[in-house]
Order: structure tokens, then sequence, then C-alpha cells
């Protein structure tokens, strides 16, 4: 199980962006972290894989630890060798490398080559349109494919723990839906724990068990998936429906704006 | 207008592949660190030198026989690349191009400088154990000393090609060149590959300082090898092993000919400046280089 306590990031030695967060990822489960721009989720992510370093931050309180064992204090490979990988938003392949190239970089804290060939095929069992391109430059792959290889790339150094920033960001909703069906596919047969980012509410909370919701960089709301998705708050902040269910309507003459219950 | 000969058009050819060759073997050195680490190395000719001067000084001083003070140069040389990245370039990760690029440039100074220092300003010679006779070639006459270097120079390069296309670690340095940040993400010690890179680097110098200061001589004049470096590295694109060679054997056979053809006509001079014009010109129809890569948009 992945947990973070009580965690509060500091950018730059003066920017408090966490304010003390505390979740949990069970394993074998897909638990979703839902929120708005800014609320702090991808900083959640970065504070779990060691990546907030790279960019001045800081875990000052609280900490993040998986299976009992403190991940906080170490610098992002070693994260990645206890088997916790990010992806990140945006599709960020590496250009200049082919698919085969991406893959093997990905597999870099495994030291067996056997291994890195087996994960390859895995890798390209599951996303077959890789394995045809898998002599080309990743650059040059559509959309799609590429939050694919991103993907794949992070399951090259068997995880335990995948952390999935919006990888449903800006692309077809067919392409989505293949990535998912992945997504689950894992967790159901590899026992693979999900930490998955998302602005698309509705999309996450369908396929994930378990949810949080970020607002501020703090945690103002927590339940299983199937709980959030009957939350009337959560009915009109996130998924844009009102109280009966059906889709909200802005023409309604006059428009009062529903207070947070969590803020009180 | 004299008439054309082509033997003599045919040994300024060769005589411009071999020291095409062996500039490509100095340029390796600083595309091995632009690939790796972004960083422009100003310093690449001092490297050169410094080695020479460690190789000349092993042998004149402690007797030590040529192959003995080429690997000393060596590993002088990966020691001299692991201290600077940790010292100098270290610190300087995640600065603007320019910090680096000043740093080098102060770098080469204090390189020149200590080198007077530590070995004296007088010429010293590298002796290579081959015989002094030419090899002949047809009509071409090949001193073995160009010959050694030209083949010195072509299994490095093969080395390095195979090194980055295939094995893990040197795909995983082009992925650090790539992006740092999600190389680290992927579990790719950055700072390890950059350390690398400049010992890599550390040893192509080596093996360019033996090479030049052989047909040079060692003083801190080996040190203007590093300039031609520029004009091979703009040709065949900064980050490419490839262009090193094919913009090596350009300038190397440019010089030639400038020489061979242009300087009895203005007098001299045209070979020290031929490649740069060439260098302008690529400047300006194609910035890549002829191999470099090219970035990729998509739309």
């Amino acid at each position: 199980m992945l947990a973070l306590n009580n965690v509060e990031v500091v950018y730059d030695g003066v920017i408090l962006v966490l304010k003390g967060v505390s979740l949990s990822a069970e394993e074998g489960h897909i638990t979703t972290l839902l929120g708005a721009n800014g609320a702090g989720k991808t900083t959640t992510l970065k504070a779990i894989s060691g990546l907030l370093k790279t960019e001045r931050g800081e875990v000052t309180k609280g900490n993040v630890e998986l299976d009992g064992e403190r991940l906080d204090r170490l610098l992002p490979f070693d994260v990645v060798k206890r088997g916790v990988v990010q992806v990140f938003e945006g599709r960020r392949v590496f250009e200049n490398l082919t698919v085969d190239e991406n893959l093997v970089a990905g597999a870099h804290s495994r030291s067996n080559t056997a291994d890195v060939k087996a994960g390859m095929e895995r890798v390209y069992g599951s996303f077959p349109v890789l394995k045809e391109r898998r002599s080309q430059s990743a650059g040059y792959l559509s959309g799609g494919e590429q939050q694919m290889l991103v993907i794949g790339r992070a399951l090259m150094s068997d995880p335990k723990v995948i952390l999935l920033d919006e990888p449903s960001l800006g692309l077809a909703p067919m392409v989505i839906e293949e990535i998912f069906s992945v997504i689950r596919r894992l967790k159901d047969e590899q026992k693979l724990t999900v930490l998955l980012v998302e602005q698309n509410a509705a999309l996450a909370l369908e396929i994930a068990d378990h949810g949080y919701v970020m607002e501020n960089g703090r945690i103002v709301l927590e339940g299983p998936a199937e709980q959030l998705r009957q939350n009337s708050d959560i009915k009109e902040f996130y998924l844009g429906l009102n109280e009966a269910g059906s889709r909200k309507s802005y023409r309604d003459t006059k428009h009062y704006r529903r207070r947070k219950r969590w803020l009180s | 207008m004299p008439e054309f000969e082509w033997q003599f058009t045919l040994v300024l050819l060769t005589n411009g592949i071999m020291i095409g060759l062996m500039y490509a073997l100095i340029a390796l050195g600083f595309v091995l660190i632009y690939k790796a680490t972004d960083a422009i190395n100003f310093a690449q000719g001092e490297f050169v030198m410094f080695a020479g001067f460690l190789a000349a000084v092993a042998a004149e001083i402690a007797g030590m026989p040529f192959w003995l003070s080429s690997l000393l140069a060596i590993g002088g040389m990966v020691a001299l690349g692991f201290g600077l990245e940790r010292v100098v370039l270290r610190p300087l990760i995640g600065r603007p191009v320019i910090a680096v690029v000043m740093a080098t440039i102060g770098l080469a100074a204090v390189l020149r400088g200590t080198a007077v220092m530590a070995f004296g300003a007088g010429t010293r010679a590298i002796v290579m154990p081959v015989s002094d006779e030419p090899f002949e070639l047809g009509p071409v006459m090949l001193p073995p000393v160009q010959l050694v270097g030209a083949g010195v120079s072509l299994v490095f390069l093969a080395l390095f090609t195979w090194f980055f296309l295939k094995s893990r670690i040197g795909i995983a340095m082009r992925a650090v060149a790539d992006s740092q940040q999600v190389a680290m993400a992927m579990g790719i010690n950055v700072r390890r590959y950059f350390a690398l890179a400049w010992a890599m680097a550390g040893i192509v110098s080596a093996l360019g300082g033996v090479v030049w200061g052989t047909m040079l001589g060692v003083d801190n004049q080996l040190a203007l090898v590093g300039l031609k470096v520029f004009p091979v590295v703009i040709l065949g694109g900064l980050d490419s092993i490839m262009g090193a060679v094919i913009g090596g054997l350009i300038v190397g056979v440019v010089e030639n000919f400038a020489a061979g053809y242009l300087d009895p006509y203005v007098g001299g001079g045209t070979k020290d400046f031929a490649p740069y014009v060439l260098m302008i010109l690529v400047l300006m129809i194609r910035p890549e280089g002829m191999f470099g890569r090219r970035r990729i948009e998509r739309v």
C-alpha cells in the first residue's frame, strides 16, 4: 500500500503548495485524485516519485510510505527501484529515440537483459499498435500512440505502483477507452496499484475503486468511487449534473451557485 | 594555369582523408558531451593539448614506452573529465546554456595556463614506435604516423557509434540528452551519465592528444587543433557521430585542396580559413548540419 501521511510541500522555500495531504492507494486498486487546475495533484505525484527535488520543491512535513518503507527522502531513481514510477502528463516520450529504444530506456532500473526482452513483449502485447511502429522515432507517433508508449515505458520498470498524470488529456474518446481498458486489465491481472490524477472526473470515477478530491492543496473529500459519484457536491462541481442527475442547464433564469458543503 | 595533375589531386585527397579522420576523433569528444549533456565544450582543444602533455612528459621524464604513456594519458584524462564535471559543470546543471559556454571558455584558459605552469612552454615530442619510411600506395606516400592516427580514429568512431545505437548505457545517455526530467523519472541516474560523458570525452581527447602530439609536437599551440572542431561539427551536426566523421573528412579535404590549389595564387593562408567559410555557408543553408537531429514538430 502506498500512503501519504500529512504531507506538506514547499516550493522555493516559501510557497506552500500541499497543506497536509493524507491519502492511500490500496494494492491492486485504482485510486483517483480529482481536482481543478492548481489544486496540487501533480505536486502530490511528484512528492511520491521524488521529482520535486528537481524543481526546487521539498517535502517539509509528513512522509510518503510504500509498504511501510519511507520514500520521501529517496532520489527519483531509487524510488523507481522500489517499484514506484510516474507517468508525466503531456505524453513526454523521448522524441529522438525509437519506440524500442524508449522502452529500453524505461527498463533502465532492471539489470537482467532477458527481463527487458520479456517486458517489451508484454508491452507490445498490451499495445499492438506500438509494435508496428517499433523502429520509428517516438516524436512522430500520434498522440494516442505516444500516450500508450509512455505508459508502456513506465511498465518496463516492472512497477508495483504506477502514478498516472492526466492520461486522457487531449485524446479521442476511443483512444482513451483503449488506454483505460489496458490499465484496468493490468490492475486485475498483475495486481498493479494505480494512482490516477484526472480532470475528467466522470471518466476517472468510472474506472476507479476509490477517490479523493483535492482543492487548494488539501484533500476535501474522500470515499469509494461509487459513493463519490452519488455525492451531490461532486455531481454539481465535477460532473456538471444537477441534483436530479440530469445535465445542468444554464438557461434557467436564476442561477445560484451552490455552496460547497465541504468548505464549512 | 598549371595543367591538371591527377596524381597531385590524389595526394591531396588521401592526405585530406587522413587528417580529416583525425579531426573527427577530436570532434567526437565534443559530440559526446553535447549529445549527453547539451553542453558546448569550448575546452576540447585544451583537453587534447593537456593529454598530449601527459603522454609526452610521461615518456620523456619517466622514460615510459609509448604505449604505457598513452595509457597514462587516457587514465589522466578520464580522471580530469570526471573531476571537471564534478567541480565545474555539475553546479551549472539547469543553468542557461551561456553559463556553461562561458565556464568552458574559462576552463580552456585555465588548462592552457596550468599546462605551461606544470610542463613548461617548450615544445615536447611524442615518439610513436613506427618507422619513418612512408608507406607507398601507388603514387601516394603515406606517413605511418598518419596511418596509425587515422586507423585509431576509425576504430573509436565505430566503437562509439555502436555504443550509442545498441548498448543500454548508450540508449540511456541519449534518453538523458532528450529530456533530463523524464529520464530521471524512468530511474536513470542523470548525474552519473553526465560524468560518464565527460570521462568518455577524456578518453577520446587523450587519443587525439597522442596522435596530434606525435604529428605537431606538444606545446600549448596544440590546443589550436581544437578550433577545427567547430567547422567539423557544424558541417556534420552537433550531436551526430556520423556527422563528425563526414564533417571531419570534408574539413580535411577542403583544407588540403585549399593548400594545394589556392595557396600558390594568393601566397598562402587559405588553408586556415577555408573550412570556416564552408562552415558559415552551411550555417546559412542547413543550421542543424548534415546529420544533426532536427527538432520534431508535431502539428
